[in-house]
């Protein structure tokens, strides 16, 4: 189980390297609207959340998941979901 | 904002390769001339990329007997194979898939990709999951896709990815289906076919591989990977294409459960679509046929294999991890990998130009693929237009 505050937070380390000098990630900031994620990046961010929450993230999530917060409120109803 | 706005990264990207005069991705083979032979760009071209594993679109027993199936069958069948489609061809042609496989069925559809499509759509549904290499075939995830099961992806060929995956599904394993390929199409690696059945044992699941890249050149009768590993027993199906080794179009899947039988009439991508032209049908029963029968096409395929590796890892290229009839040569930028591909064209070699997101990274591809019907000295001429590509002066232009 992890707190939503403990998921965002994790999300917002590993997308630090992505953000551009002084800009400061919001829970509203848009992956790849405003990060310019590449698909190949978002699936190695949920592989890296997979191994610090020791959960399985579904690609199904995706479609639902633009922002920080969206991801964030996605990844704390999995860690509490699964055993 | 209206329905065109989506395809303007596509139509930007191809506006800059206009500009630079190259554009691979609309490229035309003026004429066909053998299996390894081709006008390409106005230019006589050793085809490096295409497949054509065991060289057998040019045979002439394929040839004779897709001409003899047109003349008495006509050029299509014009319906599907649940309806007026299924031709004494198409019903032969899977029983003999099934002998080759040992298998207790097979069913043949019209292409590769609704083979693995339709599979993938068809045999999981919602509540249950798909465990899928993440360097799987856009048709696998496109099948996943329209399924309506959950979708987890372990990153390629990383067995301790796959065990977390298996291990915190817990008794939903039972309803997964896991799904690897024989040979990756991009960098002609194998998936760890044996590790991945011994987790299956451990885990449970059920067990898809897609031989489309390895039927002809794995195993001791080129049944694929499967046989390779001696895990055949393990796998639950087989899915593959016609339009690889065998030199045709159209797809495959075998299974040793007698359920496929059933599981037939829910395959919505074999039953609403029309059925293989009996001259396609005709050609692949023979190259089955001379598959098995001619083991020196996949010995002499082998040898060109490791050669094209071994001379491209010698010129210094960075290249996939394994020999393999697929040899993937990484470049560092879009621009490198397009003043390279033009380059080999000029000196007479045509292969495919991989750019991301279709490449499994973020670097741009050379890929070949070489045949059997390659000859020592087409291997020569293939190798000496890499050797160009290390000139200081073109190395440097395409920086």
């Amino acid at each position: 189980m992890a707190a939503y505050e403990d998921c965002l937070a994790r999300i917002c380390e590993i997308l630090d390297p992505f953000t551009k000098q002084g800009h400061i990630i919001q829970e509203d900031t848009e992956l790849v609207a405003e990060l310019g994620l590449s698909s190949l990046q978002v699936m190695e961010m949920i592989e890296r959340l997979e191994d610090d929450f020791d959960v399985s993230i579904p690609l199904n999530i995706l479609p639902e998941v633009r922002s920080v917060r969206d991801l964030g409120v996605q990844l704390e109803r999995l860690t509490n979901s699964q055993p | 904002m209206n329905i065109f706005d989506k395809f303007q990264p596509i139509a930007t990207v191809r506006g800059e390769m206009e500009d630079i005069g190259v554009f691979p991705f609309g490229t035309v083979t003026e004429k066909i001339i053998s299996a390894t032979e081709g006008i390409v760009n106005g230019q006589r071209v050793i085809l490096a990329g295409t497949n054509n594993y065991l060289g057998l679109t040019f045979d002439p027993e394929c040839i004779a007997a897709a001409r003899k199936a047109v003349e008495e069958e006509g050029t299509g069948t014009t319906g599907s194979r649940m309806a007026n489609g299924t031709y004494a061809g198409h019903a032969a042609l899977e029983h003999e898939l099934a002998d080759f496989f040992g298998c207790e069925s097979a069913i043949v559809f019209s292409a590769g990709y609704l083979a693995t499509m339709g599979m993938g759509s068809t045999l999981a549904g919602p509540g249950d999951v798909i465990l899928l290499d993440a360097d799987s075939h856009a048709s696998i995830y496109d099948g996943c896709r329209m399924s309506g099961a959950e979708i987890l992806r372990f990153r390629h060929n990383d067995m301790g990815h796959l065990e977390k995956q298996l291990r915190r599904l817990g008794d939903r394993t039972s309803n997964t289906l896991i799904i690897a390929e024989g040979i990756y199409s991009m960098l002609g690696d194998r998936a760890p076919l044996a590790d991945i059945v011994a987790l299956k044992r451990r885990y449970g699941g059920y067990l898809l591989i897609d031989e489309a890249h390895s039927l002809g050149m794995l195993g001791a009768t080129g049944r694929g990977l499967a046989e390779e590993a001696g895990v055949e027993e393990d796998v639950d199906f087989i899915v593959g294409t016609f339009s690889k080794s065998l030199g045709a179009t159209g797809g495959f899947c075998v299974s040793r459960h007698k359920e496929l039988e059933v599981i037939r009439y829910a395959l919505r991508s074999y039953i609403f679509t029309a059925s293989s032209s009996p001259s396609v049908i005709a050609s692949t029963r023979v190259a089955l046929r001379i598959m098995r029968e001619r083991p020196e096409l996949r010995v002499r395929l082998w040898e060109n294999a490791r050669r094209l590796y071994e001379g491209l890892k010698g010129m210094g290229f960075q290249i996939g991890p394994e020999p393999s009839p697929v040899v993937a040569a990484y470049l560092q930028s879009r621009e490198q990998a397009l003043a390279y591909w033009s380059a080999l064209i000029e000196n007479g070699v045509y292969v495919n130009l991989i750019l991301p997101p279709a490449s499994p990274s973020t670097a741009s591809l050379l890929r070949c693929s070489v045949s059997a019907a390659h000859t020592p000295e087409q291997m020569d001429l293939i190798l000496a237009a890499f050797a160009t590509l290390c000139e200081p002066k073109l190395a440097a232009t395409a920086k």
